[in-house]
């Protein structure tokens, strides 16, 4: 594997690829805006954010391993906070719920320590048991469940299925000789962005027949399918410059990552319909808050780790 | 506020590093209608109050640029309960002093906020005066309604703030991040009589904070 700017070199050709992508994307929404002035105004916002966050993504992964591990961590961290600032809390659990934050450097250092024993059962063992007992201990019972159903639940979205990335980018050093696990991240990471977008491309141009009327209107068969296929194909000939997979592998999990995106969309659209809000938040302009934008990855993340790890690490 | 340009330095310094770090990131704000703020002072930014961190936040919407001119008025006999906080708060926090109650001995406990908006400064006030049950709408007292029928030409900006009441509510010192929403209202001048100022502005902070949707926290 060689290496150019302490990365495997497809790696760096592959973001550069991203880069001039962006470019693109953004001369033509300056052009679009330019034949229609006033018209474009949230596509302009959403394009800007998409320099900060590739822009921050790429940092992150150029400067170190560590670094970049932080920078998971932080995203865990956001999404955390925004998901326990929406939901409904008990102010008796105040305190608890910084211990719940506590949870994220401690997972985040099994995935960077390359534990995966205790990485995988972590929140899902340890915390799942912890949390109830904690909040029984301090006695008071009235919303007990509800209090330790939504932290749970936020706790396994929001910590452990998005430290799949944190750990995928550890195993992909000793699995993925072709550009290591910068690569394979890169190859989720992108993928997943990928085909959110192409998703929501198709369904704007084609779509007619609704997938969830009743949690997210906008999302239709077309935009779904259009979606997932055209990630599987971007995936083909991605995967075997990025991953140890061949080209039907590589579709495979293409197919992977756009249906459980898919999922993880709709999942973050019915929590955002039981609780009346548009947006989770208001951190991303143009996209709406950090859990907007990480709710297909909080699906994918798993599902590709698992997938890889059964078919190509064990 | 000190004229020492190395304790100004400090209040920068720690608006711009420690401030700005712990709100914008630790907590992180979503801010509505933010291109409503005023470009430059006299004005008064008055919204409603949960959190020892309210002021801090207010002062984190505004350019570093208008620090030196944002000051948060505050009540002396909470703040100046020691020296070393007493220091603190005037010279780094930057507030005006206004002592609770000293109308009734016939003095203006406004006059050095009225000085100060004559000097060009903003003011980040409270109108609830003390920060009660943490996230719910208090009774206002009327020390605003007075300042801006003094004032009339200055605009008032109602601002509607969630969140920093579960971070960091009264009679708790462990802070939790939450994010925290700030709805920033169309200004509004003291016009007629200090009533009706009173009225028309409960109504407007009243208006923003049901154009949020917030949790139920009990």
């Amino acid at each position: 594997m060689r290496t150019m700017f302490g990365l495997p070199e497809h790696v760096v050709y592959a973001t550069a690829g991203v880069w001039a992508l962006l470019a693109l994307a953004t001369a033509l929404v300056l052009f679009l805006r330019w034949r229609r002035p006033g018209h474009y105004d949230e596509l302009v916002s959403r394009t800007a954010s998409w320099w900060w966050m590739i822009g921050a993504f790429t940092l992150a992964i150029v400067l170190d391993t560590t670094v970049a591990i932080v920078f998971l961590a932080f995203i865990s961290y956001l999404a955390l906070k925004e998901y326990l600032s929406l939901i409904p809390t008990r102010r008796i659990d105040r305190g608890l719920l910084l211990f719940a934050y506590l949870a994220i450097p401690i997972q985040y250092y099994w995935a960077a320590t390359d534990w995966y024993g205790m990485f995988i059962v972590f929140v899902p063992v340890w915390l799942f048991l912890f949390f109830p007992a904690l909040m029984a201990l301090r006695g008071d019972t009235k919303g007990f469940l509800a209090a330790v159903g939504t932290l749970s639940w936020g706790l396994m979205l929001t910590v452990f299925c998005l430290s799949h990335m944190a750990m995928l980018l550890v195993l992909g050093a000793s699995h993925n000789p072709v550009a290591g696990g910068v690569g394979l991240l890169f190859f989720l990471v992108v993928l997943t962005q990928f085909n959110d977008v192409a998703q929501y491309t198709w369904g704007k141009l084609f779509g007619c027949h609704k997938v969830t009327p009743n949690v997210s209107p906008k999302k239709t068969w077309e935009g779904l399918i259009g979606g997932v296929l055209t990630t599987t194909a971007l995936a083909a000939v991605l995967g075997p410059y990025l991953t140890p997979m061949d080209h039907t592998w590589s579709a495979a999990a293409g197919a992977v990552l756009g249906i459980a995106g898919f999922l993880g969309d709709i999942t973050i659209s019915a929590v955002k319909r039981d609780l009346g809000v548009k947006d989770t938040g208001g951190l991303i302009p143009g996209h709406g808050g950090i859990l907007d934008r990480v709710d297909s990855l909080t699906y994918a993340a798993p599902a590709f780790f698992h997938f890889f790890r059964y078919f190509f690490a064990s | 506020m000190s004229t020492n340009p190395l304790i100004r330095l400090a209040r920068f310094l720690f608006f711009a590093v420690v401030v700005r770090a712990a709100i914008l990131v630790g907590l992180g704000l979503t801010v509505r209608n933010r291109a409503r703020l005023p470009k430059d002072g006299p004005a008064v930014l008055a919204a409603n109050h949960n959190s020892n961190l309210d002021a801090l936040a207010l002062m984190s919407l505004m350019p570093l640029k208008l620090l030196p001119k944002l000051r948060p008025v505050a009540a002396v006999d909470y703040f100046f309960t020691s020296k070393a906080k007493g220091w603190f708060v005037t010279n780094i926090i930057g507030i005006i002093p206004v002592e609770r109650g000293s109308a009734k001995k016939g003095g203006n406990p406004l006059a050095a906020c009225e000085e100060a908006l004559d000097r060009g400064e903003i003011l980040v006030l409270f109108p609830e005066g003390s920060r009660g049950d943490p996230e719910t709408l208090g009774p206002l007292k009327r020390g605003i309604g007075h300042l801006a029928c003094a004032r009339p030409g200055v605009p008032v900006f109602p601002i509607y703030m969630h969140g920093l009441g579960k971070a960091l509510p009264k009679g708790s010192s462990l802070l939790v991040p939450f994010n925290v929403t700030v709805n920033v209202g169309e200004p509004l001048y003291g016009a007629g009589t200090y009533k009706s100022f009173m009225k028309d502005f409960e109504a407007r902070l009243a208006a923003l904070a049901a154009e949020e949707t917030t949790p139920r926290w009990e």
